[in-house]
């Protein structure tokens, strides 16, 4: 029994800190987020020359061939640090090749994945909340027509694996024609999102999309739960930091208890549930039959408690933590990012409550 | 990350098991009283229970070794089978005597305490004196061979039935608070000692008053030096801490209440049926998971003696809120049974999943009882603050009352 991440695993989590912190610091994400770029070329080759984009990539194709945990570790490190740029959307279409591609299709494309010569994103939700497979009407028998939203990263991506009904997951060329990449205003600045139309845009079936689509998906709550864990406890170290710092009634804000308890708090309620997310990404590659659910059970509560957080960060910020001056914003809008991706808390409980069986 | 045990632990497993094959249910005719003393006496030798208690004290002294611990839980538990006695005296009390003890006191009182035959109460709250405990009064004073000790206790669990009180009482009048406390041992069958019970907001009396007039105890029922009482009484379990049992309990409960949910009915259907009570449990099912893997998490640490952390301090505050929660959700479930009386059930029978709107009325005071008891949520938050995160310290806690 060993309920623990491995040495090797603390490693890859305190080199990515490191990494952001480094590379990334606050003042550049700042940039980025006024520029409205999303995207720097630089910092993405450094954690590509670190391997991260084909950590789940299998050795034969140039990855890692590490595991969903891996991943989510590293997710939430650089959730922690606030990194900007692909990690989620590639990471998602490499794990989509991987679990349902053609020997040909993988042979094609993870290479470059892996060695971030490619990029890669995913293409899952339609409009008006239709982000579970079930739920997509896209179609894609041949050729793709119709609307996805929510593209990470579109504009950038060589190839998008695109979530559709019937064969349940197409790869197409972003350079195909009849591929409309259109801009879309999103709050997270360092993680753009595009609405990408389609309209009869050549596509190649993954042979086994169908059955992939949905442990996609599976895949995306672990991360976007380990993504809310890490910026949940930037926000928490950050009060923390200042309310150490700042002085009011001539001592530091700490002092007040009535702050006190809001941080510990805070603590409380993201601390207890890093195991969610590192039960619901083991369980993707060991638990098969407790997976699904438990990476929905992860979504749901972590982004919860992250929102919160994030509000309340705002709040034992004072008047500081309302501008777009103050980095608590920062994470305030990834938090938010994490919350609405494939679907808000409350679609994964209903789905949870029906997996029990309730 | 790996959640078997390990293929070493397969053949203790089997043990274990085949153990348990033999000797529970008690055979021929036993009373279930006396099968219980005689397997706890077999399991003993056996090396299954009492594990970090010396067999000169009655315990089978194993080395530590978490694993097998969890695994005979989980395989006595299976079975219903009798554990260790999981009273005060056992709990808070055998530790403290093991690591701080004279040895003719350890063997005067751990082997009787862990055998049952000896009960204990904890004398540490006063009228004037909860939260900020080291401001507490009761006075001992050392006549001859004798402490000599007047004063008040509250909230004392089990008072009336208890043998013995451990308790914190004044020695050292003339110094800083938490510097002038003993930690005396005092029989409770004694005229200087009345308890008047105190009846809870659930019907039943479990805690009680202690009033000490000239109580007596030997000098040398002193545990640790004088003014040594409130380092004494820190003194918590170091080895084979069972992480895993409390969380193991929220998750139980809370599908105890699943199955009211379903086993209610409104308008003759289910009312987990209930869209907002499906969203309620839903929720809280996030707070148990978590609750369980950080269980799972701590005893890992445990076992590679590495300290867990922050995490550690959240235990008590992580459990009585979700104790908290599942109280709030039974109520949402039960509808108009919310306005009958509970079925009185005390302290010793919390460990069973409640059934029944009646038990789960219980649960629904008894929880705040829970969250009072050793340490209320604004003292966890306290610690939480300041030792878990660095906060500056309370200024009130170091402060003499003067008292
Ligand atoms: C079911 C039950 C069983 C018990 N069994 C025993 C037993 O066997 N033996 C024993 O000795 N005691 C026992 N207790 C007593 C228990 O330990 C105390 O009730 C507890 O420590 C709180 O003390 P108090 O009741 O004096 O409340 P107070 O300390 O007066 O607290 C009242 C309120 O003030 C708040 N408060 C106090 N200090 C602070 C602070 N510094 N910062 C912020 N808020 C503060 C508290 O959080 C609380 O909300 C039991 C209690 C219960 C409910």
């Amino acid at each position: 029994m060993n309920f623990d991440i491995s040495e090797e695993q603390e490693l890859l989590q305190e080199t990515l800190k490191q990494y952001v912190e480094n590379e990334c610091p606050p003042t550049r994400i700042r940039e980025l987020f006024d520029s409205g770029e999303g995207w720097d070329p630089t910092f993405w080759k450094g954690l590509v020359e670190m391997g991260v984009a084909g950590l789940v990539v299998p050795e034969e194709h140039g990855g890692a061939g590490l595991e969903l945990l891996d991943l989510a570790l590293a997710a939430e490190s650089l959730a922690y640090g606030g990194a900007p740029g692909p990690f989620f959307g590639h990471s998602l279409a490499c794990l989509a090749i991987s679990l349902g591609g053609s020997d040909a299709q993988k042979a094609k494309w993870l290479p470059g994945l892996a060695t971030g010569e490619a990029l890669g994103s995913v293409a899952l939700g339609e409009a008006g909340g239709a982000w579970q497979p079930e739920q997509w009407e896209v179609s894609g028998d041949g050729s793709v027509s119709g609307s996805k939203i929510c593209v990470p990263h579109a504009g950038r991506a060589d190839v998008i694996v695109v979530g559709v009904a019937g064969p349940g997951l197409v790869l197409v060329e972003r350079v195909a024609s009849g591929v409309e990449v259109q801009p879309f205003e999103g709050v997270d600045r360092v993680r753009p999102l595009d609405t990408v139309v389609f309209e009869g845009a050549a596509c190649e079936a993954l042979p086994e999309g169908a059955a992939a689509a949905p442990r996609l998906r599976d895949a995306g709550l672990v991360l976007l739960a380990a993504d809310a864990f890490g910026s949940a406890t930037r926000l928490v170290d950050m009060c923390v930091e200042y309310a150490k710092n700042r002085e009011q009634f001539g001592v530091t804000i700490g002092h007040f208890q009535a702050l006190k308890h809001q941080l510990s708090s805070m603590a409380l309620e993201i601390e207890p549930s890093r195991g969610l997310y590192w039960y619901a990404a083991h369980a993707f590659d060991h638990i098969l039959d407790e997976s699904e659910r438990s990476a929905a059970i992860a979504k749901a509560h972590i982004t919860d408690r992250a929102m919160q957080i994030s509000r309340d960060a705002v709040e034992a910020h004072g008047g500081i933590g309302f501008t777009w001056e103050c980095d608590v914003q920062l994470w305030f809008k990834r938090a938010m990012f994490d919350r609405a991706f494939l679907g808000q808390p409350s679609v994964h409980r209903e789905r949870s409550a029906q997996l029990a069986g309730w | 990350m790996d959640l078997s045990y390990g293929k070493e632990y397969d053949e203790f497993r089997a043990q274990v098991r085949s153990f348990l094959e033999e000797n529970w249910p008690p055979q021929g005719g036993a009373s279930r009283d006396d099968g219980g003393r005689q397997f706890r006496q077999a399991a003993i030798e056996r090396g299954y229970l009492y594990r970090n208690i010396p067999k000169r004290y009655g315990g089978s002294e194993q080395e530590a070794d978490s694993i097998a611990a969890q695994i005979i839980r989980e395989e006595f538990g299976a079975k219903h089978a009798p554990m260790e006695i999981r009273a005060i005296g056992m709990m808070m009390l055998v530790p403290t005597l093991l690591e701080r003890a004279e040895e003719w006191q350890k063997e005067k009182f751990v082997r009787p305490t862990v055998m049952g035959e000896i009960t204990w109460c904890q004398g540490y709250s006063e009228p004037g004196s909860g939260s900020d405990l080291a401001s507490l009064q009761t006075r001992g004073v050392l006549e001859g061979d004798e402490w000599v000790i007047n004063g008040q206790k509250i909230w004392t669990t089990s008072a009336m039935e208890a043998d013995w009180m451990f308790c914190l009482v004044r020695t050292e009048p003339d110094v800083p608070k938490h510097a002038g406390i003993s930690y005396l041992l005092i029989p409770m069958k004694q005229p200087g000692i009345e308890v008047r019970p105190l009846k809870q907001m659930n019907g039943t009396a479990e805690f009680n008053e202690v009033f000490f007039t000239d109580a007596r105890t030997p000098a040398d029922h002193i545990v640790g030096q004088r003014g040594e009482g409130w380092l004494v009484s820190r003194t918590t379990l170091k080895h084979e801490r069972n992480s895993i049992a409390a969380a193991a309990q929220a998750a139980a409960t809370f599908q105890g209440l699943v199955q009211f949910a379903r086993d209610t009915k409104r308008g003759g259907r289910p009312v987990i049926e209930d869209p907002l009570v499906r969203e309620q449990l839903a929720i809280l099912e996030g707070y148990v998971c978590a609750h369980e893997y950080s269980g799972l998490r701590q005893f890992t640490k445990d076992a590679k003696g590495e300290s867990p952390g922050i995490i550690s301090m959240m235990n008590k505050l992580h459990s009585t809120n979700i104790g908290s929660m599942v109280a709030k959700a039974s109520l949402e479930i039960m509808g108009e049974d919310g306005l009958m009386d509970p079925v009185q059930t005390g302290l010793a029978k919390l460990g069973v999943i409640p059934s029944g709107s009646q038990a789960w009325l219980n649960q629904y005071m008894y929880s705040l009882g829970i969250a009072v008891a050793g340490g209320t949520a604004n003292i966890q938050r306290n610690v939480i603050g300041e030792r878990g995160l660095g906060l500056p310290r309370d200024h009130y806690a170091n402060r003499s009352s003067g008292k």
